[in-house]
């Protein structure tokens, strides 16, 4: 529904002209505005990196030192975007979205405030129309393209983030990265969230739009003020505490065992950024300790 | 001792490099076990041991100058391949262990064998390789298929005689030092002391004892309490060349730390730091990658140390902290192109450097299989192929140019015609000559001067 509203939006404002001029703001002059190419490149590069540090997932232990440098770069970009307000909008325009995702007949509304320019209300909740939010559910819808087309391959743009948005994984319908769709699979059972968006939703497009806004989440989530990891499962603490846990930290988080289940890219970025609390509730980080305390209890035992 | 003046590295008249030899298979499709990872000469430059990325090490060896051919200074022929590692899988972390040979250094000679130091990402290995061309002959207590003899059949007493033999080279593993680097090791070095060598992986440096396998003494580790907070690892680390307690280590921010055994156990505290302050005015997203140190060489004088960072090569003198002495750029015509490097990641290819006997020319890898040379006193410097087209016997090396500018002249190529796939990552000199090896993927030259 959501990308429908948004298609609607773009060829409507060619069709009929602005008038109340509330909702109908050239989105793409906003957009044009909005994203210097500065911009632009940072959002590329940024989406680059983020993919970089995704694909750490093989056989062979991956490079540390090529990890901390994207990671670091990675961390610049945001500060730079926390700086000169971008980080907020965007927070903003997830949190929004996340808001309008949860029932449908909020999204129109969404769709408009989304698509309402909005420089000087930074402070409430309306957001940007952000190009990426369109590009993604939309891939074929050439309308748009004004400012999708200058996202390049937009696939991870990730241009929206909710602090507040429930746990949730990849759908996986990026067609980006095979191995990152597998890895996210399984998750897309455990995501109540789509499986809500997807009943109200008249449109497969939505159910994707709105997956990629908490991918966003997902991936930005990680990078937000957040607290260090979560502490485990008192029970299964007692059960390890001879394992030496610091030996699996950041290793087992950056080589991912392959049959435990989605350690995932994001516990990478999790354990790599310096920031504080984290977005990810604690049952997420605690199912995957429990995944990954499966797998080495399976070795241990034989199985 | 360093018997040769270095004059001309812009292929002036003085001085020119020419084709020597070229070692690997021709063919196109490079299988990736054959791509060379490391090169190094001997002490006495009589021995180049090249390691790989299927974990063999190939040791070639100078053949006597004959008077029958003048012209041919010394060819390197096989000595001695093995096997020096293998891959591995590491149970508890699912993890494959490559076998790749990330560093190879050699051992002084003490006898008649010769001893070097081999590591993968995870173990290091001391192998000896010992030659034998003679045999015994005439024993008294088994006869010539080895059997024992009987004792009571034994009438007489004689003297066994060595015989000629087939030359028969064996290298054997004569020490296994593991379990010491959680982290991949990138370096390994010995020590001036000849009984001690360091290994440093990204975020912890070892002390070892060459004789003793099962202890290691860490020296340095910059691991944070909580990984989240891990920012900057170590990328290369190396002894001091004639003060066994020194040694010296690299960072992925560009800085370099040097430190003294004899101040503390742990040598988390630097004696010096040293760390060029960044120029504003270039900085970029990329700015941390590229300062980024792959590698640090000493001087052979030991008083002045190189690194190498993506775009340059800089040499410090070490009583200086605050910049380097001297800054070579390598390949600045790529600084505009950051951008697609970083996306294809050769931004993090790491390329080597070495100084060459005199310390007065320093030299380093490039892509599209070239790579540069700087003198260091005349200041001159030149960009060479390594490649199967120049590569007729004795032929000499013409100096390349990239073209920055639009126009491109005639023999130049531009930055856009480059091949990143054909990168020198790993390049080693002569410690007495000049010769060089030059490693290209599978194939490795060498290249030595014309001799007039």
């Amino acid at each position: 529904m959501f990308p429908k509203g948004t298609k609607r939006k773009f060829s409507d404002s060619g069709d009929e002209p602005a008038a109340g001029g509330e909702d109908v703001n050239q989105p793409s002059s906003v957009a044009v505005r909005m994203l210097s190419s500065y911009s632009l490149q940072r959002q590329s590069l940024l989406d680059m990196s983020l993919i970089k540090l995704q694909l750490c997932h093989m056989l062979v232990e991956p490079n540390l030192c090529r990890s901390v440098l994207i990671a670091n770069t990675v961390r610049q970009i945001q500060e730079e975007m926390t700086q000169d307000g971008t980080w907020q909008i965007m927070t903003q325009a997830l949190s929004a979205a996340n808001a309008a995702a949860q029932c449908s007949a909020d999204r129109l509304v969404a769709t408009e405030v989304l698509c309402r320019q909005t420089e000087a209300t930074q402070g409430e909740q309306v957001l940007k129309p952000f190009p990426a939010v369109g590009s993604e559910g939309c891939p074929a819808e050439e309308e748009e393209e004004v400012v999708v087309e200058e996202e390049g391959e937009g696939g991870v743009t990730m241009s929206t983030v909710s602090p507040q948005a429930p746990t949730s994984y990849l759908p996986g319908t990026f067609g980006m990265d095979p191995c990152w769709e597998e890895e996210n699979g399984e998750d897309e059972e455990e995501d109540e969230d789509s499986e809500e968006c997807g009943s109200g939703s008249e449109e497969g497009d939505s159910d994707r739009l709105v997956g990629d806004s908490r991918t966003a989440e997902q991936v930005f989530g990680t990078f937000e003020i957040k607290n260090p990891a979560p502490s485990p499962d008192p029970a299964l603490e007692e059960l390890f505490s001879d394992v030496d846990a610091s030996y699996y930290d950041l290793d087992t988080v950056l080589t991912g065992m392959q049959s435990a289940p989605k350690m995932g890219p994001y516990d990478l970025l999790e354990s790599l950024s310096s920031h504080g609390p984290s977005t990810l509730s604690s049952s997420t980080s605690c199912r995957s300790d429990l995944n990954e305390l499966d797998h080495i209890m399976e070795i241990i035992v034989g199985s | 001792m360093l018997k040769y003046t270095f004059k001309g590295v812009g292929g002036g008249n003085d001085f020119q490099w020419c084709f020597s030899q070229v070692k690997g298979a021709i063919d196109e499709d490079v299988a990736e076990a054959d791509i060379i990872s490391t090169v190094e000469f001997n002490y006495s430059g009589d021995l180049l041991a090249t390691g790989d990325k299927g974990g063999r090490v190939v040791i070639f060896q100078r053949e006597q100058e004959s008077k029958n051919r003048p012209h041919s200074r010394g060819e390197y022929n096989v000595y001695s391949t093995f096997q020096s590692h293998e891959p591995e899988f590491d149970y508890l972390k699912s993890l494959e262990i490559e076998e790749k040979i990330n560093k190879i250094r050699w051992l002084p000679q003490q006898n008649a064998a010769h001893s070097l130091l081999s590591t993968n990402d995870k173990t290091i290995k001391l192998w000896k390789i010992s030659q034998r061309d003679k045999r015994a002959e005439g024993y008294n207590l088994k006869d010539e298929d080895g059997r024992l003899r009987d004792p009571f059949r034994i009438t007489s007493l004689r003297v066994p005689v060595l015989l000629p033999m087939d030359r028969m080279v064996e290298a054997s593993p004569r020490r296994i030092f593991a379990n010491a680097h959680t982290y991949h090791i990138n370096s390994i070095s010995v020590n001036s002391d000849h009984e001690t060598y360091l290994s440093a992986d990204d975020l912890r440096v070892n002390l070892w004892h060459l004789e003793i396998t099962d202890r290691s003494f860490n020296i340095v580790d910059i691991k944070p309490a909580n990984m989240e907070e891990l920012t900057e690892v170590i990328t290369a680390a190396e002894c001091h060349p004639h003060q066994c307690n020194v040694f010296v280590y690299s960072s992925s921010k560009g800085t370099i730390r040097l430190c003294d055994m004899r101040a503390a156990a742990l040598c988390d505290r630097q004696s010096k730091f040293f760390e060029e302050p960044e120029d504003p005015s270039s900085r970029s997203f990329f700015s941390e990658i590229i300062s980024s140190i792959s590698d640090v060489k000493f001087s052979h004088s030991g008083r002045y140390m190189m690194t190498r960072d993506y775009l340059s090569v800089k040499v410090w003198d070490l009583n200086m902290e605050n910049r380097p002495v001297e800054t070579y750029q390598v390949h600045e015509y790529l600084r505009s192109k950051l951008c697609s490097l970083y996306e294809n990641d050769c931004i993090f290819d790491k390329f080597e450097c070495c100084w060459n006997g005199s310390d007065s020319a320093i030299m380093t890898g490039s892509y599209n299989n070239f790579f540069r040379m700087f003198d260091r006193n005349t200041r001159r410097d030149i960009t060479l192929e390594a490649s199967r087209e120049n590569s007729k016997p004795r032929a000499i090396l013409k100096a390349r140019k990239v073209s920055t500018g639009g126009k491109r002249k005639k023999d130049e190529i531009s930055v856009d015609s480059l091949d990143f796939n054909k990168k020198i990552l790993h390049t080693a000199w002569h410690p007495k000559e000049n010769v060089i090896a030059v490693a290209a993927t599978n194939n490795l030259y060498i290249f030595q001067d014309k001799i007039n």
